[in-house]
């Protein structure tokens, strides 16, 4: 499964790929949603290491509008709650994950991402 | 009898007989969880706070799931396509990646509490294998598959990847001291400090090695 809250940590890693290599586009995704445990105390934790931009960008192109596009100050429940699911509980199931900058395609079968490289895209 | 890590790469070594076969084994299942459990000590996590971790060689998500167990949120790196559909099949919680750490892992600056990497069980050989002697076969004449630049790879991403500060606990079973000379200078120049633990070292069958690296000052409260 890629849930967003590794989309948000992924960078491409081929060869000389350094700036602009995030976050990875996607591409002709299909998506599942399935419950996870909600843990107030672990999403407070890891707020701070978010890119938020980012992952309200991904959210919306997997068709989830419910976080605000900026972060906000107070964090609620009722916030916390939108972020369980946008993080945790979307997995993305086939498709592809594109780089922003080398165009390297990373496809997603099976919920799992192929982060093989190329010979040549090897640093 | 010879190493398995001797005989092929993984990603040819681990058929699906093989996946299911190592993780439906009671007996390799007890010993996974239990070096898990360890390596989760050495990895000194502040008590009671649900971290995110990174899983390397997580194989069919034996040891992903003492981390469930224990609160934590993982992501899971191997690149054994059979093994990582037996996790699937098992629904474990982590995200799963297949990858090869030796061409190095691309994650944002500071993405991780910890790492670990504990050795998996092959039935046929009846020998264990560790992610580093992966990393220390080379498999094809082309220069960026050297060991060393595999090793370097690997140890200056998985540096990048870690929280300051942070740990990883990799374990591993070293055939020689240069091998321990070589996997520790690597690392140290990627930017680890730490070094090797070993559990019952007056042991033959208990002996446990783990490469303990530091990111930082390490993180947690006391030493190991
Ligand atoms: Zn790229």
């Amino acid at each position: 499964m890629v849930r967003l809250i590794t989309h948000n940590l992924l960078a491409c890693h081929a060869k000389g790929c350094t700036s602009n290599n995030f976050p990875l586009q996607f591409q002709d995704v299909s998506i599942e949603l399935r419950d996870a445990d909600f843990n107030a105390d672990f999403l407070r934790g890891f707020l701070p290491r978010l890119e938020w931009p980012a992952l309200v960008g991904a959210a919306r192109q997997l068709g989830d509008t419910s976080l605000p596009a900026e972060q906000p100050d107070m964090i609620d429940d009722e916030f916390l709650q939108k972020l369980h699911h946008v993080l945790l509980e979307i997995h993305v199931e086939e498709g592809a994950m594109v780089c922003p900058n080398c165009k390297h395609v990373y496809p997603i079968s099976n919920g799992i991402p192929n982060m093989l490289l190329a010979e040549h895209e090897i640093g | 009898m010879s190493r398995p890590e001797l005989v092929a790469p993984p990603e040819i070594y681990y058929g699906d007989v093989e996946a299911k076969k190592y993780t439906n084994n009671s007996r390799i299942q007890q010993i996974q969880a239990d070096m898990t459990y360890r390596a989760l000590e050495l990895l000194n996590l502040p008590p009671d706070e649900p971290a995110f971790l990174l899983d390397i060689g997580c194989g069919s998500g034996l040891s992903g799931e003492i981390l469930d167990e224990e609160g934590h949120l993982w992501a899971g790196l191997d690149i054994a396509p059979s093994m990582l559909e037996v996790a699937l099949e098992r629904e474990v919680e982590g995200d799963l990646f297949l990858q090869d750490i030796g061409q190095g892992i691309g994650f944002r600056p500071g993405s991780f509490d910890g790492a670990i990497s504990i050795r998996r069980f092959d039935n046929t050989l009846r020998r264990s294998i560790s992610v580093l002697q992966w990393l220390l076969n080379a498999e094809t004449s082309h220069p960026t598959s050297s060991p060393p630049h595999r090793l370097t790879r690997f140890f200056t991403t998985l540096h990048a990847a870690l929280k300051n500060p942070s740990r990883a606990v990799l374990q591993f079973y070293p055939t020689s001291d240069d091998q321990i000379q070589l996997i520790t200078s690597i690392a140290q120049k990627a930017g680890f400090g730490g070094g090797i633990v070993v559990d019952y070292p007056n042991s033959k069958k208990a002996r446990k090695v783990f490469l303990c690296l530091f990111v930082g000052g390490g993180g947690g409260a006391q030493q190991v």
